[in-house]
């Protein structure tokens, strides 16, 4: 594909979403000047932009810890979900036991359990990786299990006819097959893992780009407020377009809804 | 008519299998008059199998079934849905248990799943992730036996169905026809002598079903196999059979077993013939009876 035509594709695709939105902070630019709207509440996207400038050079190591505080959160999740889900499947008794408190666990807001644990862990990355993790830990053991569970009873008498060993089933057929549902709730996790990060910095950190809306909004300071709510959303978005394209990597056989509707 | 006259006699001749029609060629008379010489490979005796259910009582879906299947013989298996057939097959096939009664493979019983057995299903449940060389080595993944060594059988297989030049796709990139016959392939490939095949063309269009049904006829001819294939179309099991095996529903038992004396190689024309009508009146006859029942 030759650059311009690539162009002439993504303009299709998101040209009027581009100039829809384009045009929106032009109206917001207007509609603060003309109508002197105080700063401190609604600045400009040209004060927005200058204030955020003036972050640039702290930017960095909030950046690192809440992205750090992602992943790490993700990856908590992903390695105490994973286990769980699999004895859920294979074991109806540790199901009953396990199940209850679970569903207990997650109907308590995040939000309140947060502040206990960082009672328990301390202040820092760890704990904010903790709380990360206890918000995105849920949708994937749920979808982890449910994928498991989900091998067509066919393809397990199939494997039975072969007498084939439990083992050997579950790492050539369950495993795989449960891996479009995981990468499902995977997606859900990430973001989940964003907000429980920013959350996490609310509640008490001095790093993070969740702590420097704390700090901006004592200061007063609208416009960095804004400017940091925009690059987190980037933030967020570009975790999830990583998951995504782990999810093409690693199940390429499985393409979601390909080429759905192309209706104007 | 002289075809009504013929299912007359033969369902009078229901109960012993071995009789024959009287009008059929002396070369199909004395092909089948080895045929009860042949070893017997499957013993089912008295059999009945009841599911357990929710509510707590048991669904009888088997009662007092009983069957003898020689090697090589092509036996189809009809009769309505939820009469069991399906069941029947898995008990062959050691997926599951009979409740009671005795059921021989190879001249002992069946305790567990033999590798001496190949099982294709209504849908082909190809692994959507492997290509359709390593579905068709699959099963000698799951029964750890060496992958490598039967590359080439598998190749063989696939050539012989049509499907060279498509060991690297991935099943959803084959239409239904297609990846039926890659299990057909599957259930080839560890050489076993017996293939349970349950509805295996159910979901395939009218042309590719008459189709795969000739080319699995020409595959069991030339790989001597022993085939119990189920069905609810009378005509695929007729045109297909050595024996018809008509069941019933509640619950499932056998009320007719039919000897097919058509001669093979048989192509689509045998159809159109009164020995082909005849054999279809009296299959539905049998299926309308038990109905009735
Ligand atoms: N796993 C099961 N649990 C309970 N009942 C079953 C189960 N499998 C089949 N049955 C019942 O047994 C009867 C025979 O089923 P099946 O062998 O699948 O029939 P067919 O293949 O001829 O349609 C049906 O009434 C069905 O509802
Ligand atoms: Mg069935």
């Amino acid at each position: 594909m030759t650059p311009v035509l690539r162009a002439a594709i993504w303009l299709r695709e998101y040209g009027q979403a581009t100039i829809v939105l384009l045009l929106a902070v032009v109206a917001w630019e207007i509609i603060c000047q003309q109508m002197d709207i105080p700063v401190w509440l609604l600045p400009a996207p040209t004060l927005i932009w200058q204030e955020t400038v003036l972050l640039i050079p702290v930017l960095p190591e909030h950046i690192y810890a809440t992205v750090i505080a992602i992943f790490g959160g993700f990856f908590v999740s992903i390695v105490a979900a994973v286990p769980i889900a699999i004895t859920v499947v294979y074991s109806p008794f540790l199901r009953r036991v396990i199940y209850p408190p679970l569903l207990m666990l997650q109907s308590v807001p995040k939000v309140a359990i947060a502040p206990l644990l960082l009672i328990w862990m301390g202040y820092g990355l760890q704990s904010n990786m903790v709380i990360a993790a206890t918000v995105a830990f849920f949708p994937i053991v749920i979808n982890t299990a449910t994928g498991l569970e989900a091998v067509e009873t066919e393809l397990l008498d199939l494997t039975r006819s072969f007498d084939a060993a439990r083992l050997k089933v579950f790492w050539k057929v369950r495993l795989p097959w449960a891996m479009p549902y995981f990468f499902s709730s995977l997606k859900v996790a990430i973001t989940f893992a964003v907000i429980g990060a920013i959350v996490a910095e609310f509640i008490g950190a001095d790093k993070g780009l969740g702590y420097l809306i704390l700090a901006s909004s004592g200061a007063m300071n609208t416009a960095a407020m804004f400017g940091v709510l925009v690059i987190m959303s980037v933030i967020g978005i570009l975790c999830f377009y990583a998951v995504a394209l782990a999810e093409k990597l690693v199940c390429p056989w499985y393409l979601p809804t390909q080429e759905g509707s192309q209706g104007a | 008519m002289s075809g009504a006259a013929k299912v007359d006699r033969l369902e009078r001749r229901v109960s012993s299998p071995q009789l024959q029609l009287s009008e059929p060629s002396s070369a199909v008379a004395s092909a089948s008059s080895s045929e009860t010489a042949r070893k017997l490979l499957i013993r089912v005796d008295a059999v009945d199998k009841e599911y357990a259910t929710r509510s707590g009582d048991g669904v009888t879906a088997l009662k007092g079934i009983s069957l003898e299947i020689r090697e090589n013989e092509f036996v189809t298996l009809v009769g309505p849905s939820g009469c069991g057939k399906s069941t029947v097959l898995k008990i062959i096939g050691g997926i599951i248990k009979a409740t009671r009664g005795l059921v021989e493979f190879d001249g002992r019983p069946l305790e567990k799943p033999s590798r001496e057995i190949g099982m294709v299903f209504q849908r082909p449940i190809l692994l959507p992730w492997r290509s359709v060389l390593d579905n068709v080595l699959f099963p000698f993944e799951m029964m750890g036996r060496n992958v490598r060594e039967h590359v080439d059988e598998a190749r063989r297989l696939l050539d012989m169905v049509g499907l060279s030049g498509f060991e690297n796709a991935l099943p959803r990139e084959l239409s239904g026809g297609m990846q039926q016959r890659v299990s057909i392939c599957r259930a080839l490939v560890y050489d076993p002598k017996l293939l349970l095949m349950d509805e295996p063309f159910g979901a395939l269009d009218a042309m590719t079903r008459e189709e795969l049904g000739i080319e699995l006829l020409r595959i069991w001819t030339e790989r001597r196999k022993t085939v119990v294939f189920v069905t609810h179309s009378i005509t695929e099991a007729v045109f297909l059979a050595d024996r018809v095996i008509v069941m019933t529903p509640r619950p499932g038992k056998v009320v007719l077993d039919l000897r097919i004396d058509l001669p093979r190689p048989r192509t689509i024309d045998v159809e159109f013939t009164p020995e082909f009508k005849a054999y279809a009146d009296a299959v539905r006859d049998a299926i309308y009876t038990g109905k009735r029942i």
